[in-house]
């Protein structure tokens, strides 16, 4: 058995594998990337996570690790001696990093997702009012946890910076399905500048989906009603 | 610099009891700050504006916030003592991984069952399968961390004091349906940090039964 066998279960256009992928990728790991087909769930996905039946999971020497952000510390931690650290050094500012991150799940990008699935112009117009208050908050989570450096990890991306940076092309597809910008230069100046910074980091580069690849996903996944 | 510790807590809050808990296991000496849930200190309010919740962990001045969160940075920080997490990167990742559906299961479910009308019967349903798949995950072990007590162990215990509430509200009995879970949490008693922290089931009781007074339930 190779012990750095690697296989990540996802898609190309899941937000929570992309985070997977970028921290593989952080760490030069090899993988086989085994893509579900949309619409139906594989006989490994449901016997490696019967719990929750969902991806990402990521299969270590044949051992599943489940939960996008845990699979993330999963990969900082069993490849410590590759690439970068994914998770500050310091126990204080892990907390805030996993704080933020737990934030982004909970709070924020259930709002972001109410925007895709809101009913009529009032739910949508609230939805989006509400991303519109939780990313000023995250504005501000990126000036003092950045502290001057382009990423909330400081000079290299990290774990809040993957937690949040891989819902970019989501995010523009939101914009252009809401016609609202929120990642604006008067709005969210720091984000705005960040979220360049992500996208074209070569980690991220090669994953990040295409936004018209994605938005036609979404028609399929979020269909509108009939008029 | 001298070390200071604060919590910000609620004794009922099943929550804080993990924050208290992996203190008392690391015997570290904090300040405990009782808090007035329905009037919350402008402290509160400062060290978690985003969530404005209990319980709080303040070290040197610093705040922490969310309990799982506070379990490992309290495991980090005081590394001497009592491990509450493995050393091991997967069995670490295990441990998260039923931590978090402790979060995301037990307690919308529980709620349910004392809090909201009418639901009380499909909760109670709903909870004991949630507390099912636990003990299939205890299996045979004497903790979730198998001989070591730790950070799955900290998540749940503190729900067992609540247990007597679910039982009243939903009708069940977690004792016939889950017994290898109450042998484990007896178990859990034993050691003192958590015999410290739990409060009586009856103290509970009487406090749910004045939030249900004040939520209109009864």
């Amino acid at each position: 058995m190779a012990t750095d066998d690697v296989k990540l279960i996802g898609s190309w256009a899941s937000v929570f594998v992309m985070r997977a992928r970028i921290a593989l990728h952080l760490k030069s790991i090899s993988y086989e990337f085994l893509q579900e087909t949309f619409g139906s769930k594989s006989e490994l996905l449901l016997k490696s996570n019967p719990v929750h039946k969902k991806m990402p999971v990521l299969i270590h020497a044949d051992k599943p690790v489940c939960e996008s952000n845990i699979i993330v510390q999963y990969i900082d931690e069993a490849w410590t001696s590759s690439g970068p650290s994914i998770l500050p050094s310091h126990p204080y500012d892990r907390a805030i990093a996993r704080f933020w991150a737990a934030y982004i799940d909970d709070q924020w990008f259930i709002s972001l997702r109410s925007i895709l699935t809101a009913q009529g112009e009032e739910e949508k117009n609230a939805a989006i009012a509400q991303v519109e208050e939780r990313t000023e908050i995250l504005e501000k989570a990126f000036i003092d946890c950045s502290k001057g450096k382009p990423f909330f990890n400081g000079d290299h991306i990290g774990y809040l910076d993957i937690a949040l940076g891989s819902f970019l092309g989501w995010w523009r597809v939101v914009e252009l399905d809401a016609n609202h910008k929120f990642l604006d230069e008067t709005k969210a100046p720091s984000l705005a500048k960040w979220a360049e910074r992500f996208c074209d980091d070569p980690a991220v580069k090669p994953i990040m989906p295409e936004i018209t690849k994605l938005a036609e996903f979404a028609r399929k996944l979020f269909p509108k009603p009939q008029a | 610099m001298a070390e200071e510790v604060v919590l910000l807590d609620f004794w009922a809050s099943m929550f804080g009891m993990r924050t208290r808990i992996a203190l008392e296991e690391k015997r570290v000496t904090y300040d405990y700050r009782a808090e007035d849930l329905w009037n919350k200190s402008s402290l509160l309010l400062e060290m978690n504006p985003v969530h404005k919740k209990i319980p709080v962990l303040i070290h040197n001045g610093k705040p922490v916030c969310e309990s799982l969160i506070q379990i490992e940075y309290i495991d980090e920080t005081w590394p001497d003592k009592n491990s509450l997490l493995p050393s091991d990167p997967y069995k670490r990742a295990h441990a998260k991984f039923w931590a978090d559906f402790i979060d995301k299961k037990v307690n919308v479910t529980a709620r349910r069952i004392w809090a909201a009308k009418g639901e009380e019967q499909e909760a109670a349903k709903e909870f004991i399968e949630i507390l099912k798949t636990l003990e299939s995950e205890l299996g045979d072990k004497k903790y979730f961390g198998d001989e070591t007590f730790g950070y799955v162990d900290i998540a749940l215990i503190g729900f067992y004091s609540w247990f007597g509430v679910y039982e009243k509200f939903g009708n069940i009995s977690i004792e016939s349906e889950c017994s290898k879970l109450i042998a484990w949490a007896k178990r859990c008693l034993d050691r003192e940090s958590v015999a410290k922290t739990l409060p009586e089931s009856e103290k509970v009781a009487t406090f749910v039964s004045d939030c249900r007074k004040k939520l209109g339930l009864e």
